[in-house]
């Protein structure tokens, strides 16, 4: 175990350097001075008061709301259906179909978003939220079919059959059945697809014509030294919101694996 | 509904009843990407083999754009650059990543182990864009570490050599894809037998050469996963150059939307795209061989 003792302190600096940042979030978002320095002012609320009153920034929030939603379930939807169909039939192509469908994992999203944006203007589509949730959808089927590939894998295929034997129709084993068991892992991609989409900026920022989604308007902010408090206290706020999120995940994730009766293998990805 | 066995040698038969399921139960999701992804990539191929003048893109084929970009000073400037970034970001994060899995997959009791990934996880799932910018913050010339030296009295005058520079850019994208590299190197050091390590040390090996010589090479597939899920992601990054160089370190994402936007000529950023896709396909083809021959020298 001795040697185990060197990596372990090394881990936990490595996980200092990690969380470094979300550490000097709150400290600065509380602290009395529109100088992101040392040594520290003071405590104050002002910051997270400033923010609440802006209301781009509502405006903002409601549009990346309505994005990450409607996001989140078209992935999990199109997850559904790829998944399935390459977890449960054999058919030729499947690798290079597969491919396709994954492939905005490894494509720089710049590329993805101007090769929409090229289409999109030559067609005439006026950009909006609409042409946002477009290009969120494309980078969150991947991670939609990853989870759910996983959770239709483990599914025990004679159960299934064991419906049929019973007088139940395709369709209604899907429902009666298989959704119950693969509940938790639709869940965690619809979780996992709209913290992809709430966090994306580059499609945001250029399908977006002029709706502001939260992304972008942070993004705006940091051209202004005097609004960088209350951006910390934004970003503490959305911190905050994303742990809690990624409880609720974790939770989910481990109930599923425990309810087909695998073995945790840990993490989401 | 019994699994028909053999389904996928058959492709003559085009309409076996297990593959036109599974056809039928894929296509919404392979209508979306090819409407969507395909359609829209081939169009940036188009568009790269033609000429865009002030009237828009005519057409014809020609390879002026490729050629142009592969002599132009500055497009080969940022090409390297963004190269030379990226390559440091992932041998940095995979080198400071390994220890990492090693200690979570070898020394953490199995109960505790998806516990420490979550830990692991948590900081990459908060907003990109803020801690991007609390880099900046932190390393700037009046930032956090700064203004805190200066005021215990460890330094006399602000360092420079934090600062703005590809330094600064190298370390906010380590940070930003660790979770990346560690992930997919724990899976594969949880997947060796520890048997083989007892193996190594019972014919005598040391601790050290036993690392070296069964547990490094068995986990190499998940070294090579890492490396390409760093790289390929880095070398398209647009907000670390924007937001840590300040706009004076553009790399070839910041290269593409000035190209496409600001300059409009479509031709040429298609091309500058295609490049760069080219480029990251490259890279990615010579470490998936490397992965085949580690793949084939453990004998899977």
């Amino acid at each position: 175990m001795k040697k185990g003792g060197a990596l372990r302190f090394y881990t936990i600096g490595y996980l200092i350097f990690l969380y470094a940042p979300i550490l000097v979030l709150p400290l600065f978002a509380f602290n009395d001075s529109m100088v992101i320095a040392f040594p520290l002012q003071g405590f104050t609320t002002e910051w997270f008061a400033q923010m609440w009153a802006d209301t781009t920034l509502h405006k903002a929030v409601k549009n990346s709301l309505t994005i990450a939603v409607s996001s989140a379930v078209l992935a999990t939807c199109l997850g559904i259906f790829a998944a399935r169909a390459s977890t449960r039939y054999k058919f030729p192509g499947k690798a290079g179909v597969l491919g396709l469908i994954m492939l905005p994992l490894v494509l720089p999203e710049m590329i993805i978003s101007m090769a929409l944006l090229v289409v999109l203007l030559a067609m005439g589509v006026k950009l909006s939220i609409f042409t946002i949730i477009i290009g969120h959808v494309l980078i969150c089927t991947p991670y939609a079919v990853a989870i759910l590939s996983s959770a239709f894998q483990s599914l025990d295929r004679s159960l299934e059959e064991a419906a049929y034997d019973l007088g139940e129709t395709p369709a209604s084993t899907f429902r009666l059945i298989i959704l119950p068991l693969v509940m938790p892992g639709i869940i965690s991609s619809l979780l996992i697809s709209f913290t992809i989409s709430l966090d994306e900026f580059i499609i945001a920022y250029f399908l977006g014509g002029n709706e502001t989604v939260l992304s972008v308007y942070i993004f705006g902010q940091f051209r202004f030294p005097k609004n960088v408090p209350s951006i910390l206290a934004l970003g503490t706020v959305l911190v905050l919101l994303s742990v809690i999120l990624l409880t609720i995940a974790e939770y989910f994730r481990r109930r599923g694996i425990a309810k087909t009766g695998g073995k945790d293998t840990g993490g989401f990805l | 509904m019994v699994n028909g066995s053999g389904a996928a040698g058959t492709g003559r038969r085009f309409l076996d009843p297990e593959a036109r399921s599974g056809y039928a139960l894929i296509s919404p999701t392979l209508i979306y990407v090819t409407l969507l992804l395909a359609v829209p990539l081939a169009a940036v191929v188009g568009y790269s083999l033609m000429v865009d003048s002030k009237i828009g893109p005519s057409a014809g084929f020609t390879f002026a754009n490729y050629i142009e970009v592969w002599t132009g000073r500055i497009d080969r400037a940022l090409m390297m650059r963004s190269l030379t970034v990226s390559a440091s970001v992932t041998l940095a994060t995979v080198l400071l990543a390994y220890p990492v899995a090693y200690f979570v997959s070898f020394h953490v009791k199995p109960e505790r182990k998806s516990m420490w990934l979550f830990l692991i996880t948590i900081p990459f799932w908060t907003s990109y864009l803020i801690r991007v910018f609390l880099w900046k913050v932190i390393l700037g010339y009046n930032g956090v570490i700064n203004s805190g030296l200066l005021g215990l009295g460890i330094i006399s005058e602000p360092l420079q050599a934090i600062n703005y520079n590809v330094g600064a850019l190298i370390m906010t994208l380590a940070h930003a894809y660790a979770p990346f590299a560690i992930l997919p190197i724990f899976v594969s050091l949880e997947k060796i037998d520890r048997s083989f390590l007892e193996a190594g040390q019972d014919l005598g090996e040391s601790r050290l050469m036993t690392f070296i010589r069964v547990t490094l090479p068995l986990s190499m597939p998940g070294v090579i996963a890492a490396v390409l899920i760093v790289f390929i992601p880095t070398i398209g990054d647009y907000v670390t150059p924007e937001l840590i160089g300040g706009g004076k370190l553009p790399m070839i994402a910041n290269r593409i939307e000035a190209t496409m936007l600001k300059q409009n000529d479509k031709a040429m950023g298609a091309a500058i795209a295609m490049t760069a896709m080219l480029i990251v396909a490259a890279v990615s083809v010579v470490f998936l061989l490397l992965n085949r021959r580690f793949l084939k020298g453990t004998g899977k």
